[in-house]
């Protein structure tokens, strides 16, 4: 099966004031594809996703999410992709339930359709017992499950996840990481996710970007990335040791 | 459009189920009630015996009782109401992280803060209706008072200027959610803003007409001076959407007035022969006298979205 490029940027670059957050940053994300964003503090990997989503004005270059100009086209390409904001919030006052609603609501769900739906999606992410709580009084993680609910009620072909397992106990988030590629595997949803975990990135991305100072440095399989650092040899390399080598060359 | 509706039907729902509203009608309610009663007793004592008033029932909102009347009232705490709805439109949203889980969802950005308008429109619109059929049933009860067909166009006329009025508020405060990323700040931004525009104008009014055009007490008074000082005085004035307001209502809500001047010279002959032919206006003649005014506010009220409305669409999010 011919697999087609999915997210593409040519030359995306965004300067806040004299500073440069992203750096002409050019890359192909096929489909079904879990690209990992690495990255320190401050290289740039939300504002990439701002700009692929149309919230972010890029200062140059430009970008196509599901063949479509977030520019010019953010309401379409938001119809596809979900985006996980890396501290979602959510209305104090709302349950569960409601707060689920509301995002049905803004994607123009029937109010039949949301509620099965609903359903389904908090026993996905283990809020059932939850499912009538207040949002205020969740706790981190219950949070940041209810976010992925909430971006997986659309039916996304792309997600973008930024720090998805932040705030999660140890189960939480290989329950998450497991999710996360259940649905790559069965509906070949594209994940495009950042974090700072390198373990969990290694563990789920088919391919990962070491992104510095706004500038991606590099771009592969962790395979490739270990080859091109360390040469064929016959150790296996984590993407920690990886990582560190790239980030000690900056 | 059905994120528009989507966003206008949870703010709206927010809005109706909030403290916040559940308070501000409690204390409009009471002010209401009060002022209408004071109104009433001093109809009843001032209308015994006479044979007919025209418009008894206007004079249910237009009366100052025991300190103000309903219409003065609005004036004066109707900026509060649209304050008070508007103030954190967009800043809670930014500071609790759900503008972005919002704007994330398919839909226009223009239908976040569109929706909040209306929303925060149609609840300014739920408490002068129920304020004003409050005070109706009051007049009908108490004093026995039924509106004619020409009262109640006043009265839905006054209606839809004074929720004008307070959206031009609430559209301000919104402006000021979105400029200011701090609760606190654009909450003490917009009642600043308020005072100033509401309080201290009028009295700026007066310093301004008097530097320009200064009557001369000591000498023989002229008649031109203190008109030209009167216009002056007029003009800054009407930079207060207060004032306007004030004006634009008067004469809706009071035929009997015929000019929004505040000064009007005649000599006193004049005035006992002109004062034995008063008759009311019709509703269309004082219309026309405030139809500037009425203009001039819908227009700072749009205006003031239109502004808020251009900031938000070109200001990078990013909570
Ligand atoms: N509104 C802004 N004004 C100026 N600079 C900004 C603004 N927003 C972000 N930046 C800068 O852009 C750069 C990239 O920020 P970004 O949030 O994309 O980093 P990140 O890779 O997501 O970091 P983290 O891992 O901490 O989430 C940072 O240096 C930041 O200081
Ligand atoms: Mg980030």
């Amino acid at each position: 099966m011919e697999t087609e490029t999915i997210i593409e940027t040519t030359d995306l670059t965004k300067r806040y004031g004299r500073q440069t957050a992203v750096n002409g940053l050019t890359l192909k994300v096929k489909e079904g594809e879990i690209f990992g964003f690495l990255g320190p503090n401050g290289a740039g990997k939300t504002t990439t996703l701002l700009m692929l989503l149309g919230l972010s004005r890029p200062s140059k270059g430009a970008a196509t999410v599901c063949g479509l100009d977030p520019l010019r086209m953010s309401k379409e390409v938001k119809r596809h992709v979900g985006y996980l904001p890396e501290n979602v919030g959510f209305y104090g006052d709302m349950d569960a339930v409601q707060s689920l609603e509301y995002v049905a609501d803004l994607n123009g769900f029937k109010k039949g359709e949301a509620r099965e739906k609903i359903d389904d999606l908090l026993d996905l992410v283990g809020l059932k017992e939850e499912a009538r709580k207040k949002t205020a009084a969740f706790s981190r993680g219950m949070k940041q499950r209810l976010g992925v609910a909430e971006v997986l009620i659309k039916d996304p072909k792309v997600l973008f996840l930024d720090e998805p397992t932040l705030g999660l106990d140890p189960e939480g988030a290989i329950q998450i990481i497991d999710l996360i590629q259940s649905l790559n595997k069965e509906k070949n949803i594209t994940v495009l996710l950042s974090s700072h975990n390198l373990h969990q990135v290694q563990k789920m991305s088919h391919r990962v970007g070491i992104m510095i100072g706004g500038n991606l440095i590099a771009e592969g399989s962790i395979d490739s990335l270990a080859e091109e650092k360390f040469g064929v040899g016959e150790k296996e390399y984590s993407l920690e040791e990886i990582y560190m080598k790239y980030f000690q060359e900056v | 459009m059905q994120g528009l509706y989507a966003v206008f039907k949870k703010e709206l729902q927010d809005h109706l189920s909030s403290y916040r509203f559940v308070i501000l009608f409690a204390l409009i309610a009471m002010v209401s009630f009060i002022t209408s009663y004071m109104a009433a007793v001093h109809m009843r004592g001032n209308l015994e015996g006479l044979a007919s008033t025209k418009f008894p029932f206007l004079m249910l909102f237009s009366t100052p009782g025991a300190m103000f009347s309903m219409v003065q009232f609005v004036a004066f705490f109707g900026p509060l109401i649209g304050l008070i709805l508007g103030f954190d439109a967009i800043n809670r949203e930014r500071t609790q992280g759900t503008l972005i889980k919002v704007l994330s969802q398919p839909i226009y950005r223009d239908a976040v803060i569109n929706g909040k308008f209306l929303a925060g429109v149609m609840t300014i619109a739920v408490m002068l209706v129920a304020i004003v059929l409050v005070i109706s049933g009051f007049g009908l009860a108490f004093v026995g008072v039924v509106p004619g067909i020409e009262e109640m166009w006043r009265l839905f006329i006054f209606l839809i200027i004074s929720i004008f009025y307070i959206s031009f508020w609430l559209g301000l405060s919104i402006l000021f959610s979105i400029l200011f990323k701090s609760i606190a700040t654009s909450s003490l931004a917009s009642v600043a803003l308020w005072i100033f525009l509401s309080f201290f104008i009028s009295l700026g009014a007066e310093v301004v007409a008097n530097t320009v055009a200064p009557i001369d007490r000591k000498n023989e008074v002229q008649p031109e001076v203190v008109l030209e000082n009167a216009r002056i005085k007029e003009m800054v004035s009407l930079s207060s959407p207060m004032v306007l307001y004030s004006d634009a209502t008067a004469t809706i809500i009071d035929p009997m007035r015929k000019t929004t001047r505040s000064i009007i010279l005649v000599g006193p002959m004049e005035e006992l022969l002109s004062a034995r032919f008063q008759n009311p206006l019709s509703l269309g003649q004082s219309i026309v006298i405030v139809f500037p005014h009425i203009i001039a506010l819908i227009a700072i009220t749009l205006i003031c979205f239109a502004i808020s409305y251009l900031v938000f669409m070109l200001q990078e999010i990013r909570t």
